[in-house]
């Protein structure tokens, strides 16, 4: 079973945000960048398919600056993965479109496969909308927020809509499916997974080598704000009866909520 | 005249609130605009789009299309668009609205921008913005070579406008596309839920670890009953297996944008408060006066959420079912 694995890295949550002088973008220095953690599930299942297979190659691949996402690759062939792909953006701005388009054109390059998997959402922009656009790109179904997976002749993928209510898709041939939390549990790398991972093939290339350029962008990011400071929460007094019917009033009179 | 989509999701006999806020946005840009509606008895959703905007219906109305399939509704969307001739597209970052619409802004070879909170759309242009780094600040997304503009709103952050009774509108009809058979929908299973889903309720009540149990989380069921509210929860809560993962609100889980947002024993994590910062209104009930859920409230109470949860069901009740 041949599976692609697309990972991005994206600041930890813990990580403050500082805007760049210029407003456009945030300012890299000091964040510390982790694998998004929606594609830690889409790494796991990928191991978990193959091995059920008794065989076969996950690929982990990741557009982003080379010096930066190799790391998270790094650690995708700890936890279990075989090889990875590596396309160098550079310091360019990349948009889900160009992104996209860059992993279709790698995963083409590399000839036939079964499954390509990828997070729900990155949580940096929360766009969603790689999986779908490298489906359209590929001619293939995509299924994302995937809380399940049962691998067969074709295969039964659920998908997690409103109110914890499931599509079940059944699909034939290769797809995209797009992992939710829930899928499964993580694996976490063991030191061995570390030290031979060091070892495993990456290969190297670039947007050009992809056949993208920042001709094809479609949306830009750009006048980076920090949100209005809130205004100091009103703290209110008295007991649980004096606090629930001044909230009320307050609800009903001066945020007009209700 | 330029012209705007708009895509409309109904449940049962209404169009979802997101879909009248669209509505209203593309009315008052002074475009022509177009709705489409796909799915089985869409047909008698078309009156209320006109009500509320709509100058021509587009639907697409089959009962294959009873269950969301991202090809057909791909193929069908698409044709809808190219044949409305207009160069931006409004959707609610629903569900199916966030699955479906980057695979057609790719087809449409065109860009998306999906979880807007700002919108500016005027006759010649459409200006967006959306919250990045779970809610840690903003930027405008700016559409470049991108024949059509897709924007996906959040709900609850544009106005409803009033809905004109007279107005008529023309519809069209699409013909339902045919399935490659690649990937079919074998099933739906339903929730736990009948209620409005948290992405898109306008009240949310939640409850934190400091709810103690499951059994529990029934006081907080009153309480949103009293207010038509939808239940979220903390991932510890989701993860305790008091409620299903489905409610879970945060980073890993939903992210909602009410405009009433009350939580009770929860302490305010930074991966908890990426989900629901966006709230217009923030409501915190936490023994502890320190938690820093406060520091993003609007209002705070302090105290055993024992205590006041039932006094607010109580309040809720003679104020609203007079
Ligand atoms: C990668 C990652 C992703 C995460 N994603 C999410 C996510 O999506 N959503 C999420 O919520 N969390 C998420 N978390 C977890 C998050 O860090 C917190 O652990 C979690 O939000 C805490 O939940 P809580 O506030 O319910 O519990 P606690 O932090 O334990 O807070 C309980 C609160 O209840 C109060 N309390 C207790 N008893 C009472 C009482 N009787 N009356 C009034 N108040 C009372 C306490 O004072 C306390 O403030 C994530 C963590 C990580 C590392």
């Amino acid at each position: 079973m041949r599976i692609f694995v697309c990972l991005k890295q994206v600041p930890d949550t813990e990580t403050r945000i500082q805007i760049k002088t210029d407003k456009s973008g945030i300012e890299e220095s000091g964040v510390k960048w982790v694998m998004n953690p929606y594609d830690e599930y889409a790494v796991e299942e990928a191991l978990k398919l193959r091995d059920a297979k008794g065989g076969g190659q996950v690929t982990v691949m990741s557009v982003g600056p080379k010096s930066r996402v190799t790391d998270s690759l790094r650690t995708a062939m700890a936890m279990g993965a075989d090889d990875g792909i590596v396309i160098d953006s550079a310091g360019e701005q990349v948009d889900t479109f160009m992104a996209a388009k860059a992993l279709s054109e790698a995963i083409k390059k590399e000839g036939a496969f079964d499954l390509v998997l990828t997070g729900r959402h990155a949580i940096d922009d929360n766009a969603a909308s790689v999986p779908q656009i490298l489906g359209e790109l590929l001619n293939i179904p995509h299924v994302t927020v995937v809380s399940k997976i049962t691998a067969g002749e074709s295969m039964l993928v659920e998908r997690e809509i409103e109110g914890g209510a499931r599509e079940i898709f059944e699909v034939t041939g290769p797809c995209v499916l797009a992992a939710n939390k829930g899928l499964n549990t993580p694996r976490y790398a063991s030191l061995p997974g570390i030290m031979k991972a060091k070892k495993k093939p990456l290969k190297e290339m670039t947007l050009a080598d992809a056949g993208v350029s920042s001709a094809q962008m479609k949306t830009r990011l750009k006048d980076f704000q920090l949100p209005p400071d809130k205004p100091a929460v009103k703290m209110l007094s008295g007991d649980a009866g004096a606090q629930a019917k001044e909230l009320v009033r307050l609800l009903m009179e001066e945020a007009k909520v209700l | 005249m330029a012209k705007v989509f708009v895509f409309l999701e109904g449940n049962n006999q209404d169009l979802k609130k997101g879909s009248l806020e669209l509505l209203t946005a593309a009315k008052a840009s002074g475009r022509e605009v177009v709705a489409g509606l796909v799915g089985p008895g869409v047909k008698a959703l078309a009156p209320k789009a006109a009500h509320y905007g709509a100058q021509t219906t587009f639907v697409c109305d089959a009962a294959e299309l009873g269950h969301y399939n991202p090809e057909t509704f791909t193929d069908a969307v698409t044709a809808m668009v190219k044949d409305s001739g207009a160069d931006v597209v409004l959707a609610s970052s629903s569900v199916l609205a966030r699955d479906l619409f980057p695979r057609v802004a790719a087809r449409l070879d065109s860009g998306v921008a999906s979880d807007c909170t700002i919108l500016k759309l005027d006759g010649g242009t459409v200006t967006v913005r959306k919250p990045l780094y779970s809610g840690k600040c903003t930027a405008e997304v700016e559409f470049v070579n991108s024949p059509v503009k897709i924007v996906l709103m959040r709900p609850n952050q544009l106005p409803v406008g009033q809905p004109d009774a007279a107005a008529t509108a023309q519809t069209k009809d699409f013909p339902a596309p045919a399935a490659s058979g690649k990937i079919k929908t074998k099933d739906l299973v339903k929730g736990s839920s009948s209620k409005t889903d948290l992405a898109e309720a306008n009240i949310i009540v939640a409850g934190g670890r400091g709810m103690g149990s499951a059994e529990n989380f029934k006081q907080l069921e009153d309480l949103a009953n009293a207010l038509g509210a939808t239940v979220g929860a903390s991932r510890a809560v989701a993860d305790a297996g008091w409620v299903p993962h489905s409610m879970q609100v945060g980073q890993t889980g939903k992210t909602v944008a009410p405009s009433l947002y009350i939580a009770f024993g929860i302490s305010g994590a930074i991966q908890h408060l990426a989900g629901m910062s966006g709230s217009k209104v923030i409501v915190a009930v936490n023994k502890d006066g320190d938690a820093p859920i406060f520091q993003k409230a609007t209002y705070g109470l302090v105290g055993d959420l024992f205590e006041l949860a039932p006094k607010l069901t109580e309040e809720f009740k003679k104020a609203l079912h007079k």
